[in-house]
């Protein structure tokens, strides 16, 4: 997959729940290989941008592709992390049995031999090979967002769509989590979605804006500056601030128009 | 107990035998789908269909009794019920969850309470008591057949989607990114707990086939290490419980069905006092902290 090519790709999408608008006339598009943040105050519409690239939602109006294909055709080669608030500690599971199901293929099969060797990797790539055979259960919140890191990881994915990563995560673990990103970028389109406006890790490429535009809801790519002054353990490495005031044209990124794909 | 084992082997008694079998072939159920029942948190569905149950059950002996639809078995009109709840229950959990406690609770008033005007409306003398609580006694051999059928349609779902299974209960917004049918799981899931809802109703009682379908698992789910092992762990406290409780029962001279319950809810609870009290030990000895993968 070449630079100019394109992982994400919103036109014109409009959503709403009811009557309710969420998105209206939602333009960008982010390149294959870049590491994308998709940042928003809570209820600004993030979740829902999420749902549709993810083929969980479908447009009112306007198209969603995902690796050229529509978002349910592409779901193979994406990898999901989700906020996961909520789990049961009651469910009987091990690491290993966790990270296994980002092989999933619908309803197709059993794991094969192909599947432990990907989970093996997996686990390692996200620095949980350590917890292989531990209960889910057992582990910390910091460890257990690393575990789903390594169950998307699993898929080798195309696509890392990582909702809300660091929330409620230690520093330490934050840490580490960003050092796997790091790893992959380039070979994998990374998207982090979180609701901290001010500041993304400096592994960021792209920074997109949800929330109100105008007379509607949209989503804008803005300008990404470093800082120096902000605590590097925050963002697992050096950050940079989102620079509100800038609003780029959906066309602005390097040497790409929108016939990019 | 020996007089139950004595009564096992007696050729003319033929129904302490099919007793025992139906308890073992129903372990299978109890532990296989109470599981995912468990797990996925859907033991007050099973329980509303369960309940809704008696209104097929009474609507058939009224039909039966008034020559209406001669020679109904109540067991025809018992799964006519079970299904019609488990879709509208299905219907309204995927498509207005808003509603899901009113309607569940609904269903389960309903369906009793339907039950029990057919049974005051049918001529001669119909004993609602026999299908609250069960009567094992009164198992046959084609309900053993059903039961094994069932049982062998169970295990081999349960073999074959199993991956989907324990995705959909453990993550079901991650599963259906994975292109899992979580949907198509889910109705799945109740269709085969309100058939087996109505065979099981004949051992325990539609009163308490939801504890049987919860407690052993549930228990088998505090050593379990997975999904599997909580079914299987499941079956075999089932099995333990059921005979524990037929023999009992026998010796006792008590229903068996609620004997069974007894000895299951009582080990459940022991068993959950237990590993309160070891994680309160263990908290008090070791402080949480942070671990270092």
């Amino acid at each position: 997959m070449g630079i100019q090519e394109v992982a994400i790709r919103f036109d014109d999408v409009s959503f709403a729940y009811g009557d309710l608008p969420v998105l209206d006339s939602a333009s960008f598009h982010i390149h294959a290989g870049e590491f994308a943040a998709l940042v928003g105050p809570n209820g600004a519409g993030k979740t829902t941008v999420l749902k549709l690239l993810l083929g969980l939602a479908r447009p009112r109006t306007g198209r969603v592709t995902v690796l050229g294909r529509p978002p349910e055709e592409a779901r193979s080669s994406i990898g999901y992390v989700p906020q996961h608030a909520s789990y049961d500690p009651a469910f009987p599971i091990s690491v290993t049995e966790v990270v296994r199901m980002g092989r999933l293929r619908g309803s197709s099969g059993r794991y094969g031999p192909n599947d432990a060797e990907a989970v093996r990797r997996a686990l390692s790539m996200a620095d949980v090979a350590g917890l292989a055979d531990r209960a889910y259960s057992a582990l910390s919140g910091g460890q257990r967002r690393r575990v789903l890191v390594a169950r998307a990881l699993a898929a080798e994915p195309e696509l890392l769509v990582l909702d809300e990563p660091t929330a409620n995560m230690d520093a330490e673990s934050e840490s580490r989590l960003f050092e796997t990103l790091g790893g992959i970028k380039g070979s994998a389109t990374i998207l982090i979605v979180t609701h901290d406006t001010g500041f993304v890790t400096a592994l960021t490429d792209a920074v997109f804006c949800v929330g109100e535009r105008g007379s509607g809801r949209g989503v804008v790519r803005h300008k990404a500056a470093p800082v120096d002054h902000i605590a590097s353990e925050l963002y697992g490495g050096p950050a940079l601030q989102v620079l509100h005031d800038t609003e780029l044209p959906d066309d602005a990124c390097r040497g790409c128009g929108k016939a990019g794909s | 107990m020996s007089g139950y084992l004595t009564a096992l082997v007696d050729p003319a008694m033929p129904f302490v035998r099919n007793a025992l079998v139906a308890g073992l072939l129903s372990a299978v159920l109890f532990g296989t789908l109470g599981a995912v029942v468990t797990v996925k948190r859907i033991a007050g569905l099973a329980g509303a269909i369960s309940h809704a149950v008696l209104g097929g059950i009474g609507m058939a002996l009224y039909l039966s009794a008034k020559g209406i639809v001669p020679n109904l078995p109540p067991i025809a009109g018992a799964m006519v019920f079970a299904v019609i709840s488990a879709a509208i229950i299905g219907f309204v959990s995927l498509k207005a969850k808003q509603r899901e406690d009113t309607v569940i609770n609904a269903l389960w008033a309903i369906g009793m309470s339907v039950g029990v005007l057919f049974i005051a409306k049918t001529p001669g003398y119909a004993d609602p008591m026999s299908y609250l609580f069960g009567n094992i006694l009164l198992v046959s051999g084609r309900d053993l057949v059903l039961l094994a059928i069932l049982d062998a349609i169970v295990v081999f779902l349960a073999w074959r989607y199993y991956p989907q299974i324990e995705a959909s209960a453990f993550d079901e917004e991650f599963a259906k990114v994975r292109g899992v049918p979580t949907d198509a799981i889910f109705l799945a899931t109740l269709a085969v707990t309100a058939v087996a809802v109505v065979l099981l109703q004949t051992f325990v009682g539609i009163v308490m086939v939801i504890a049987m379908l919860t407690l052993p698992s549930g228990t088998a789910g505090y050593a379990a290490r997975n999904l599997a092992a909580m079914m299987v762990g499941g079956t075999v406290l089932s099995a333990v419980f059921t005979v524990g409780g037929l023999a009992a029962s026998w010796a006792l001279d008590m229903p068996a069905g609620a004997v069974v319950v007894v000895i299951a809810g009582a080990a459940f609870l022991s068993v959950s006092a237990a590993v309160g009290l070891r994680s309160g030990k263990t908290r008090t000895a070791k402080p949480l902290g942070k671990k270092k993968a």
